[in-house]
């Protein structure tokens, strides 16, 4: 078993807790992981990503080989695209299709949607208005993980598990805030 | 021992403080900021009262070290890689005092420039001061190579280069831990002349230090990290340096036996393993993150005796971060990519933050200067870089820590009159105050701005050095009481710091403006500390 995950954003959207949640679902399930970060200039509002692998056998690079990922977790659409390279044929994209305009040229969103259709296997979800509607606006990143949850080969109790153990230190309000937005994501996503 | 999801500069850190350091000594830089946060944040150092404090800059963290270890402590020293660079007058020295305590140099290479000004090797840095260089290949082996890192530099009495580059620094895996240590107890260098270097000392130690440079090649614990096995027929003999091998394996995991391999991880290399591989193959792939060192040994100067495939004939780009992909096609395998991005997806660059007071200096300095002329405007290493880009364009040189002082005092001096200098505090502090007193003793029609975010922000927002004490230092430098302006860069100050700027710029000498105003990441992180002190206190 393998699943490679590419996770993409813009520098300050918070991808990271979205790949520290599953890191932490991937110990509990006794998998190898590796997971590389991008610190520094680019998080300042440019294009940042995380490259996750998860393995039953020992991993090897901490880079996803082009065309080997078989999931795209992206939390800004155009984002998701700049990916495309390394998707395999067969691997999904899960995006939010809120776009986070930060400079000049952004294009039509319609454009962005068109391209994203074109990829066979995709999920798009207002991730923001189903945070919002449960009453946890900053919540966006959960429900991308919930969408992106059955592609992920892991029990989703695991995942729930990790994040309960992340936001644990914040209290059970945040906790419960959260798990309901992994759940609503996974069930906005089978629909 | 528990398994811990680490970063590379993690793993680092906890093997550092296990291996029993009294002292880590760094200047934050991406990609090695985290192993100094690592060690303020763990309760072990806490415990253990290990120094965790920042350095200004990298050369007063290596003499800082090196004054550790003369007291017989163990010490561990990081920075980026062109943080060597500031530091090299003190690191080539400390090999010809050699150490007392152990005594560990991090340096943290950023192939592709993610986050910096060059791609420097620092493996060229343990050549030149002929100490052993380590390089991991993955977290594990970065947590288990300080332990030995820290064995060999008490066994050689020298300082180790311990290298790594930004996608092992930033990537995270789990990592066993080992039975921490004690710390060394104090305890005088048994020479007392050893750290004296004065000619005639010096020359001593340097010939010792040349042979013992000879004796690592066949040390057994560097050669024990340098793996040599056989494959199958002869053919292409491949050897890795680091990290490369990773990407090796994600292509051959399958049929590595029928490669002939030797997976270097420590320096020198024994030249008997490189003579057994060569012996083996008809030709030989040298695949290694960075500068091709080992390629370029093999080859040699009349580069014919071996058959080398490398970065120096185009079997791997000359430049830039190594991947899977680039060693499939260097191994001639059949590459796989996805589809290609879409032209509707544009560049999305770094940018200021929102409310950030870098900008409002900017929009100021940008319409003063229109009355000044163009291509003045020296800037520095940090967040205000972003000033290159649109919609400000201001700034015309982004080169090393300090450089705008300096290059603004040299282009004066040439006669491009008023010349503006933009650094921020930390950056004054790490390598603008020298050059500033060259601007004083010439009275130079320089106006230096300091953009005073009261942080090291680029990093994340380190401690600065600087903050309370920029005024009298350049008080104390000699600027003119005058001439040290102090401006609130925020858009209702806009007019006011405009006149402010103007004036300054008319002054046929030296001028300093600090625009102060905290960074917006640090002041919204420390207002929700205090928010959550509150509610706890309020409990």
């Amino acid at each position: 078993m393998k699943c490679d995950i590419i996770l993409a954003g813009v520098g300050g959207q918070g991808i990271l807790t979205i790949a520290a949640t599953i890191g932490l679902a991937a110990v509990e399930a006794n998998l190898f992981l590796k997971q590389s970060e991008v610190h520094g200039m680019s998080q300042r509002g440019g294009d940042v990503q995380s490259h996750l692998r998860l393995s039953d056998r020992e991993i090897h690079s901490d880079l996803i080989p082009h065309g080997k990922a078989d999931l795209i977790i992206s939390v800004e659409p155009m984002e998701a695209l700049r990916y495309l390279p390394w998707l395999s044929p067969e691997g999904w994209v899960v995006t939010s299709s809120v776009p986070f305009i930060n400079i000049p040229d952004y294009p039509d969103t319609s454009a962005l949607m068109a391209e994203l259709e074109k990829t066979a296997n995709s999920v798009v979800l207002d991730a923001d208005s189903i945070a919002k509607n449960l009453g946890s606006s900053r919540s966006g990143n959960m429900v991308i993980l919930g969408a992106a949850s059955s592609f992920i080969t892991m029990p989703f109790e695991t995942i729930e598990n990790a994040v309960r153990k992340l936001f644990s230190r914040k209290g059970e309000e945040v906790v419960g805030l959260n798990i309901q937005a992994l759940r609503a994501g996974r069930a906005a996503a089978g629909k | 021992m528990q398994k811990q999801l680490l970063l590379g500069d993690e793993a680092i850190a906890q093997a550092a403080l296990d291996a029993g350091i009294s002292g880590m000594y760094a200047y934050p830089g991406t990609p090695s900021t985290e192993i100094m946060e690592y060690v303020q944040a763990s309760p072990q150092a806490v415990r253990n009262k290990v120094h965790r404090e920042w350095s200004s800059n990298e050369k007063t963290a290596v003499e800082a070290a090196l004054g550790m270890s003369y007291a017989g402590k163990r010490a561990l020293v990081a920075m980026k890689h062109v943080g060597l660079n500031v530091a090299a007058d003190a690191f080539i020295n400390s090999a010809v005092t050699g150490v007392n305590g152990g005594l560990v140099v991090v340096s943290a290479d950023d192939p592709s420039m993610h986050s910096s000004q060059n791609e420097q090797d620092s493996r060229f840095y343990g050549r030149f001061a002929m100490v052993p260089v380590l390089e991991p290949r993955n977290q594990q082996e970065a947590y288990d190579m300080i332990f030995e890192a820290f064995n060999l530099s008490e066994k050689y009495r020298l300082p180790v280069l311990f290298r790594i580059t930004t996608r092992l620094a930033h990537s995270r895996a789990a990592v066993t831990g080992r039975v921490s240590r004690a710390q060394n107890a104090i305890r005088l260098p048994s020479n007392p002349r050893q750290f004296v270097l004065l000619p005639a000392i010096a020359r001593k130690q340097y010939r010792a230090l040349t042979s013992v440079y000879e004796t690592l090649r066949t040390d057994s614990i560097l050669a024990g990290y340098n793996r040599l096995s056989a494959g199958k027929g002869r053919g292409t003999g491949i050897i890795t340096c680091g990290i490369a091998y990773n990407y090796l394996m994600e292509n051959i995991t399958d049929n590595r036996n029928d490669y002939h391999l030797l997976s270097l991880a420590a320096y020198p290399p024994d030249p008997r393993q490189v003579a057994e591989l060569v012996g083996r193959c008809d030709q030989v792939l040298v695949l290694e993150e960075g500068y091709p060192i080992i390629e370029e040994q093999l080859r040699g100067l009349l580069d014919r005796d071996v058959k080398v495939l490398g970065r120096m004939d185009g079997t791997v780009p000359r430049d830039g971060e190594l991947n899977p992909s680039i060693v499939a096609a260097a191994l001639g395998m059949d590459a796989t990519i996805g589809k290609d991005v879409p032209p509707v997806v544009r560049q999305r660059p770094p940018s200021f933050c929102k409310g950030c007071g870098h900008a409002d200096v900017y929009a100021a300095l940008a319409e003063v200067m229109d009355e000044f002329g163009p291509g003045r405007v020296f800037s520095d290493i940090g967040c205000y870089t972003l000033g290159a880009l649109p919609p400000y364009n201001m700034v015309n040189s982004c080169v090393d820590m300090g450089a705008s002082v300096t290059m603004a005092v040299g282009a004066s001096d040439a006669g491009l009159s008023p010349a503006v200098a933009v650094i921020g505090d930390s950056t004054f502090t790490h390598s603008g105050m020298t050059g500033l007193l060259d601007a004083v003793i010439k009275d130079s029609p320089v106006t230096l701005i300091i953009s005073d975010n009261s942080t090291t922000g680029m990093t994340g927002g380190q401690k600065s050095q600087a903050t309370d004490r920029i005024e009298s230092i350049c008080l104390g430098l000699g600027v003119s009481r005058g001439h040290l302006r102090v401006i609130i860069p925020l858009r209702k100050n806009h007019e006011e710091n405009k006149a402010v700027l103007r004036e300054e710029l008319k002054h046929n000498g030296l001028s300093v403006i600090l625009a102060r105003r905290e960074c917006i990441q640090t002041a919204s992180r420390n207002k929700k500390a205090e928010t959550a002190e509150k509610n706890k206190t309020g409990e």
